[in-house]
């Protein structure tokens, strides 16, 4: 008889702050060609947690349709500091965003490289101190560095987020050594963000020991979005059904899969 | 009154109140942070909050991003 499988159930909720999340999927809005297929994206997708951006309102366009009208019921609004490059900076799009109305969520990211938009490691600490103070549920997009992450969480922020590869690179997760490292130093979730290219980086992040992966330009650019966030979907439940289901230890040599007993021989003179 | 809006100065009527000022421009005052001279000025405000000739403010909303 076929037993039952729930992928879903595999990976079971997890806990950001308060909030509560089934999908271990959580995904950008920035990139897409129209919002229409940012829409069918997020719900392809599965995601319950979404990212946004806090920008200038134009002053002489202030009409301009807003990209919350395309943002599916029930799915969670998590705005980001992209754009940032100081402590200062971040804090204070953090501030906007919660006086706009969106709770205290918050992915925090400051950027120390503008070329490769790496982390800020010392101003992302002293951000993360000042926004958990001011009783933010800090997000908090990092280096691959376990140490910093330990730091990281001991501030108080409430998820850390190693970058897999530069933001927006595809290149996929650089040092997933660095992903396991961290996820036995910290007791907060681990997502993994920036850099997943394709579903097998997602499973590679995930089977790394991440809790959650964060995806954006993946599927935004990718030539069918609402295909790859479907499959990112199913390939984030893949990596937490094996996960669950246990893999085989590695082996250094081969061990046959058919039995070495019985097998046909040829004749002993030709 | 002489207004600095999102990084240019800009002449506006005499406006009471940032809530006044949303108004005039046309902007909701839904999902929209506004920062008045380096302070947030909450939502709850906006009605209430002073505006001031010569006031630099910031007036954002959210858009796409990862």
């Amino acid at each position: 008889m076929a037993s039952e499988v729930s992928p879903v159930s595999a990976a079971g909720e997890w806990r950001v702050g308060g909030q509560v999340l089934g999908s271990r999927l959580i995904v950008g809005t920035g990139k897409y060609a129209t919002w229409d297929v940012m829409r069918d994206a997020i719900l392809a997708s599965g995601t319950q947690l979404v990212t946004v951006a806090v920008r200038r309102v134009n002053i002489d366009r202030p009409d301009e349709p807003s990209l919350l009208q395309y943002i599916p019921e029930g799915v969670t609004l998590l705005p980001n500091t992209a754009g940032a490059y100081t402590a200062e900076e971040a804090v204070l799009t953090a501030r906007l965003a919660r006086a706009a109305g969106l709770g205290s969520l918050v992915k925090l990211e400051v950027i120390g490289d503008p070329d490769l938009l790496w982390p800020d490691p010392v101003a992302t600490y002293e951000a993360t101190r000042q926004l958990v103070d001011e009783g933010f549920t800090v997000m908090v997009y990092t280096t691959p560095d376990p140490v910093l992450a330990r730091r990281l969480a001991e501030a108080g922020a409430a998820a850390i987020m190693p970058l897999g590869s530069p933001i927006g690179s595809g290149q996929g997760v650089l040092d997933a050594s660095a992903v396991a490292f961290i996820k036995e130093r910290v007791s907060v979730p681990v997502v993994v963000d920036a850099g997943i290219g394709s579903p097998g980086d997602a499973v590679l992040a995930v089977e790394a020991g991440a809790d959650a992966v964060l995806i954006n330009t993946a599927i935004a650019q990718a030539a069918n979005p609402i295909q790859m966030a479907q499959a990112m979907r199913l390939g984030v439940e893949a990596a937490f059904l094996g996960r669950a289901a246990g893999r085989m230890p590695r082996r250094e040599r081969a061990a046959a899969s058919s039995p070495t007993l019985g097998v046909v021989q040829g004749p002993c003179k030709p | 009154m002489e207004l600095k809006l999102n990084g240019s100065w800009r002449e506006t009527p005499e406006l009471a109140t940032v809530g006044a000022l949303l108004d005039h421009l046309g902007v909701t005052h839904q999902a929209v942070g506004v920062l008045q001279n380096g302070q947030v000025v909450a939502r709850e405000a906006f009605d209430a909050q002073p505006l001031h000739g010569r006031d630099e403010l910031e007036i954002v909303r959210f858009v796409g991003g990862g």
